[in-house]
């Protein structure tokens, strides 16, 4: 019973849904990673985002302009870690684990003050982005269920990849990148600041990691519950460490992830505990993480021997 | 005192101030009786014999986890688990406690060794695994912290469940194997001493024996380390064992301590809290303690501000979050510290020409 529930169009379409907040923010780590700075504030600034979008959205009567102001949220505090990274020579790790801490203190008192409430922000009047349902492709048997009726920020996600992959590879901004990440002093021997090329890089990171953020309050769920990052920012950073810091890398391991927490949502419903059946996510992650730096040392020791 | 140790000194008192300014910030900027409400936050632990009390509790289980955390990080390792190694010291205490019938004074003990045990194979599993495979521990470890909590909730709600109980809590632990305060009118008890001797113990393994010497080597450099011979696999290794051996006891022992039933349904935070305390104590087990009973002050000034005015305990988090930025901020102060070592080479200097 549970085979077929995992073999329907219905699974993969909630798997794609389930990976859309985790793409986001694997594609975020991916851009920091590339250029040489681990972000591991991902947790942080999506805690931070999924509170600001329920407020902004609310604000602005409309979805669209409160992801846009949130997406600016996340960009300042990705600038923010460079600030303290770059230029207060903070570590990088301690610097992002004061700012998870920060959100997980900021976003209760400001939910506070907004709302009075405690835990939830069910008194804000906050909008959700839509789901639509494709022409053409919904009709298509299997593949239309798959994919049609899912959230725009979902589709905006895989266009994301699309996006972060030609940013990356095939803009000169992209190669400067990859080129500090790759070798600092190489890149600033030809004229490429370091630090110049880091910054936006973490900016772009805040921006879509708060994109990712956004969608847990404003299409996932509809409402802010603290904690409601709940390590996915975590996951996010070992989806893309284990993509090889790629756009596609990171999206083909985030579906794995995504996957891992459908497959949880549904035997939730079934006999298993579902206590046990909530550790897969992070049972896939720490299992997949092993074996991929197991092939990739392997590797490495083959090349250093020849 | 040398100029270093000055300089480090005067930048903490100064990190920890700019984050209380801040904080008192956000309370004139949120509150409606702030000054009330800030005067609680400083004073009131000192307001009474119990609240103090207050502030000894809660010093407890920090000072294991911020010495658990030195030693792991002493390695240059950021292993993050600890905060799943003292859930699980609690939830195995729990267990072991309630199925175990040993005597009175063994029974304790031999609970919380237990605890230390399983709190010490939490820790073990992210860095055997870059051991193994050359992954990432900090990744690693922070499934870990998930895992167990998955897990210790299916063991509480399947097999150590109360259900005479309302809420989802476990069997009440043998009396017998409780810590029974030992100041009255307090929650005080024994582990106070057992946390205190861990901190000195973990000062004596890394400041005077030659496993911590090798330790803090293969931390400050590690292709240094192994070009001198040491073993900087196994001397890691033994700082995550024994970093999760403490995690684990330091949970075996709050929980017998300061609960009489398991009832840890979501992570508790001791692991992140144990980075501000290691950062603060510059991961020298000794001013531990002392880190501990500053963030114990805070805590229980905050939650007792919380209960009697309108702000919010959760603004302690922020400040701890900046006190964290300011201290490991190499360039904060820096300029200062230049002068300070400058002006102390030109004494040098002038006391050499002297001669």
């Amino acid at each position: 019973m549970i085979v077929d529930a995992i073999l329907s169009p219905e699974f993969l379409n909630n798997t794609l849904r389930a990976t859309t907040p985790i793409l986001f923010a694997a594609l975020a780590s991916a851009i920091a990673s590339k250029s040489g700075v681990v972000n591991m504030a991902l947790e942080g600034i999506m805690l931070f985002a999924a509170l600001f979008g329920v407020i902004f959205s609310a604000a602005f009567q409309s979805a669209w302009l409160g992801l846009l102001a949130t997406m600016v949220v996340g960009g300042f505090i990705g600038l923010f870690l460079a600030f303290a990274v770059l230029k207060l020579k903070t570590d990088e790790i301690l610097a992002a684990i004061a700012i998870n801490l920060i959100a997980n203190g900021a976003t209760i008192l400001i939910l506070l003050f907004v709302s009075g409430d405690r835990g939830i922000s069910s008194s804000i009047n906050s909008l959700t982005i839509p789901m639509v349902s494709l022409p053409v492709i919904e009709n298509i048997p299997f593949i239309g269920t798959v994919l049609s009726n899912q959230n725009i920020l979902t589709y905006i996600s895989l266009i994301m990849v699309v996006v972060v992959h030609i940013f990356l590879y095939k803009t000169p901004l992209g190669l400067q990148i990859r080129a500090v990440g790759e070798n600092k002093d190489a890149a600033e021997s030809v004229g490429i600041s370091p630090d110049r090329i880091r910054y936006i890089s973490l900016i772009l990171s805040g921006v879509l990691a708060s994109m990712g953020g956004f969608f847990l309050s404003g299409g996932y769920m509809t409402r802010f519950t603290t904690g409601m990052s709940a390590g996915r920012g975590f996951i996010a950073l070992a989806a893309s460490a284990m993509g090889g810091n790629t756009p596609i890398g990171s999206f083909l391991v985030s579906l794995l992830f995504g996957a891992a927490q459908a497959i949880s949502n549904i035997l939730q419903l079934g006999t298993l505990p579902h206590e046990l059946v909530q550790m897969l996510p992070y049972l896939t992650t720490l299992i997949g993480l092993g074996i991929y730096s197991y092939s990739r040392m392997k590797k490495r020791q083959r090349l250093m021997g020849r | 005192m040398n100029s270093n140790t000055k300089y480090n000194i005067l930048r903490t008192v100064l990190s920890i101030s700019i984050a209380l300014l801040i904080s008192f910030g956000i309370i004139f900027l949120t509150s409606k009786e702030p000054v009330k409400a800030i005067v609680q936050l400083l004073t009131g632990p000192l307001q009474s014999q119990r609240r103090f009390g207050n502030v000894i509790e809660a010093m407890i289980p920090l000072i294991f986890t911020g010495t658990g955390v030195s030693i792991m990080f002493a390695a240059n390792e950021i292993n993050l688990a600890g905060e799943g190694a003292f859930h699980l010291g609690g939830l195995v205490a729990t267990y072991f406690a309630l199925n175990t019938a040993l005597p009175a004074g063994l029974s304790p003990l031999a609970t919380i060794l237990v605890a230390g045990l399983f709190g010490m194979i939490v820790t073990a599993i992210p860095a055997i695994l870059k051991i193994k495979t050359e992954s990432d521990v900090l990744v690693s470890s922070l499934m870990m912290n998930y895992l167990i909590l998955y897990f210790s909730n299916y063991v509480l709600s399947n097999i150590l469940r109360d259900p005479k109980a309302g809420a989802v809590v476990s069997f009440a632990v043998p009396s017998v194997t409780q810590f029974s305060p030992i100041i009255s009118g307090t929650r005080i008890h024994v582990g106070l001493f057992i946390a205190i001797a861990v901190a000195i113990l973990g000062y004596i393994f890394m400041y005077k024996t030659k496993i911590g010497y090798e330790l803090r080597i293969t931390g400050e450099n590690r292709d240094f380390a192994r070009y001198s011979g040491i073993n900087v696999v196994k001397i890691t290794l033994i700082s995550q064992l024994l970093g999760g051996f403490i995690f684990g006891i330091g949970g075996g022992v709050e929980l017998l301590g300061m609960y009489n039933r398991f009832t840890w349904t979501s992570l508790l935070g001791y692991g992140w809290d144990a980075i501000i305390i290691t950062t603060l104590a510059k991961k020298n087990p000794i001013y531990v303690p002392f880190a501990a009973f500053f963030l114990a002050y805070l805590r229980t000034g905050a939650s007792i501000m919380s209960r009697s005015t309108d702000v919010v305990t959760e603004i302690v988090i922020i400040t701890q979050g900046i006190i964290i930025l300011l201290v490991v901020a190499e360039q904060f102060l820096s300029k200062y510290r230049h002068k300070l070592v400058a002006k102390e080479a030109k004494a040098e200097l002038m006391e050499r020409e002297g001669e």
